[in-house]
């Protein structure tokens, strides 16, 4: 019986220390993860500013596409994706707020706005490279569109939609309802709540995240390569019906090139391509920094 | 202020409630596009599907082992694509699972708020970084500085590199939604262990995981939805060699792949070239369809009501 109970005891105060260790150890083997995705961006970056950053010129952004890759630049691809992305955003983002709109003050709690709901986060599971399918099936061939700036920025258009909408739901679950009661109880209709009350209050929230989906479109490049092609252009965008490409896609063709000098080209193209990003991410933390100060003014 | 008459007063009521049916139909027919869209990408896929069918048989499509589509002499069969799309998508599960979980559980239960706030939108901007830059990575850094250096006869393109970046890709996904789940489970639970004596070790893998498991389980599901149908990475350190393999150094090409190359390539409308990318990208979106709905269901399902 004596013994049993040592025995247990010894047994305890092992498993004890055990359990001690682990407890060490087990948040730095967790912490890896994290350091690993960081540690993975970083090399990214590095790799790519090594590679490419003596290669930056304003050629680069002035020149159109060439086989000769010492002046061969982006132009045509910088112009399309302002073209496709801007006409994109102007689709996308009033669409986004008018849905979030319906479904915040008109379906609330109606089985309706779970549909629509439900319709919104399908769409968000599409891959993208499907959209591009049926953007050239539905918009170039079967509306006629042709692959042009219009076909691709209805498509990315779609593409950005879910994410969009889902901020500006949110943005609007931010205005107090205090204030739309108080506004509902002097007799105003849902039209002058939603002008007056939410949209001064969330519009610069709901901005952010069209922001966000623009930066996502710029980036975008499965969509636009089945609709418009590989294509070498050596003329700007004039209007909506031009053939295009876009940044992410010149970028794919110089990779898929052989010659070392069109890697440190792509290299330097994405060097561009991702400081136009973090200017775009920059804008969107300094908007919700300036949001978060005046939230916490009143 | 001068009196309103009631004359005045009723044809303003009446104007306001006009403005306001008008603006119902406006962000109606709005939130109407996503379902319209839905039903177009159905409706487009099914009828091109028909067509391409019209060449192919459905059974030799799902079961047939050559995909020979843009050669002179015709096979139809997806399994060559399709097994790479899931063989590229596995890897990149085995890399953002648990490099994901891990972080997701240090970041809940590890992490204080400072690091916290710094390393979750570092984590996020990985699925922000343009696909085409991680082809880039996979083709003319992983390939030949890291995987070169252990496995000499990888082939330039192949399927362990894109696996690798798709797991890069949808490390975020991963880490977002299982540290929701973990956020998720009530502090009482913590604390109730914390007065039995646990060490933080038990609390933390015998009673907030297992309670968050859900969630965990469909961040790894929607991963693999989401790393199923990335394009970019696959179609420029993959590859265009359609063949049924299981050697992840060699070159291969995706379901995604294929539609990128019909693409860059030539493909008349009517032919059954074109028609094939309505086929491919149809199974792939049934697929990532079923997925996406099995993940959403189980994180709704199991979800533990506190």
């Amino acid at each position: 019986m004596g013994d049993q109970i040592l025995i247990r005891d010894q047994v305890d105060r092992r498993r004890s220390d055990l359990k001690r260790w682990l407890d060490r150890i087990v948040p730095v083997v967790l912490s890896v993860g994290v350091f690993f995705g960081v540690t993975v961006l970083a090399a990214l970056v590095v790799d790519v500013v090594l590679e490419g950053s003596h290669r930056l010129s304003l050629n680069l952004i002035t020149n159109y596409p060439s086989a000769n890759p010492a002046e061969a630049g982006m132009r045509s691809a910088i112009l399309g994706t302002i073209a496709t992305v801007g006409l994109s955003a102007v689709i996308c983002i009033p669409l986004s707020i008018a849905s979030a709109i319906y479904l915040i003050e008109y379906a609330a709690g109606k089985r309706w706005a779970e549909v629509l709901r439900y319709n919104i986060a399908n769409l968000a599971g599409v891959p993208s490279v499907v959209f591009g399918v049926v953007g050239l099936g539905f918009l170039v061939y079967g509306l006629g569109v042709g692959r042009s700036v219009l076909a691709g920025a209805f498509t990315l258009a779609i593409l950005t939609l879910p994410y969009v909408t889902v901020t500006c739901v949110e943005a609007i679950k931010t205005v107090p309802e205090d204030l739309k009661f108080g506004a509902y109880a002097l007799g105003a209709t849902r039209f002058q709540v939603v002008r007056s009350i939410i949209l001064p209050r969330a519009l610069p929230m709901m901005l952010t995240g069209g922001i966000l989906g623009i930066s996502r479109a710029i980036g975008e490049a499965a969509p636009i390569l089945v609709i418009s092609g590989l294509l070498f252009i050596r003329e700007d965008p004039t209007s909506l019906f031009d053939r295009f490409t876009v940044m992410p896609l010149q970028l794919f063709n110089w990779i898929s090139r052989p010659q070392p000098a069109f890697r440190e080209l792509s290299a330097a193209g994405i060097i561009v391509l991702l400081l136009i990003l973090l200017a775009l991410n920059s804008l969107v933390i300094y908007m919700r920094y300036r949001l978060y100060r005046r939230l916490e003014a009143t | 202020m001068g009196s309103l008459s009631t004359h005045e007063f009723l044809k303003s009521v009446r104007r306001r409630r006009r403005a306001d049916s008008l603006f119902m139909v406006v962000v109606l027919s709005a939130t109407l596009v996503s379902t319209l869209t839905l039903i177009v990408i159905f409706t487009t896929l099914s009828v091109e599907s028909v067509a391409f069918f019209t060449h192919a048989s459905i059974l030799e499509f799902l079961t047939g082992t050559k995909w020979t589509v843009l050669f002179a002499e015709k096979h139809y069969g997806i399994l060559p694509l399709l097994n790479a799309t899931v063989l590229t998508s596995l890897i990149a599960i085995a890399v953002s699972a648990p490099a994901g979980i891990a972080a997701a559980i240090y970041l809940s239960e590890y992490a204080g708020p400072r690091f916290r706030n710094i390393a979750k939108p570092v984590i996020e901007t990985l699925s922000g970084v343009p696909t085409v830059v991680y082809g880039y990575f996979a083709l003319y850094l992983v390939t030949p500085n890291l995987l070169r250096v252990f496995w000499e006869g990888i082939s330039i393109h192949n399927a362990l590199a894109v696996g690798l970046m798709i797991g890069i890709l949808t490390l975020p996904i991963v880490v977002a939604i299982s540290d929701d789940a973990l956020k998720a489970v009530p502090n009482d639970l913590r604390l109730a262990a914390y007065s039995l004596g646990s060490r933080k070790i038990d609390v933390v893998f015998r009673v907030v995981l297992p309670a968050a498991l859900s969630g965990v389980v469909a961040s790894i599901i929607l991963a693999f939805a989401r790393a199923m149908g990335e394009t970019l990475i696959a179609a420029i350190a993959g590859g265009f060699r359609p063949v049924l393999s299981f050697d992840p150094g060699e070159s291969m090409q995706t379901m995604t792949s294929y539609i990128a190359q019909v693409a860059t390539g030539d493909a008349p409308h009517g032919t059954v070239e074109y028609q094939s990318l309505f086929a491919v990208g149809f199974l792939l979106l049934l697929i990532t369809a079923t997925l996406n709905f099995i993940g959403l269901r189980v994180i709704r399902r199991w979800e533990i009501k506190y």
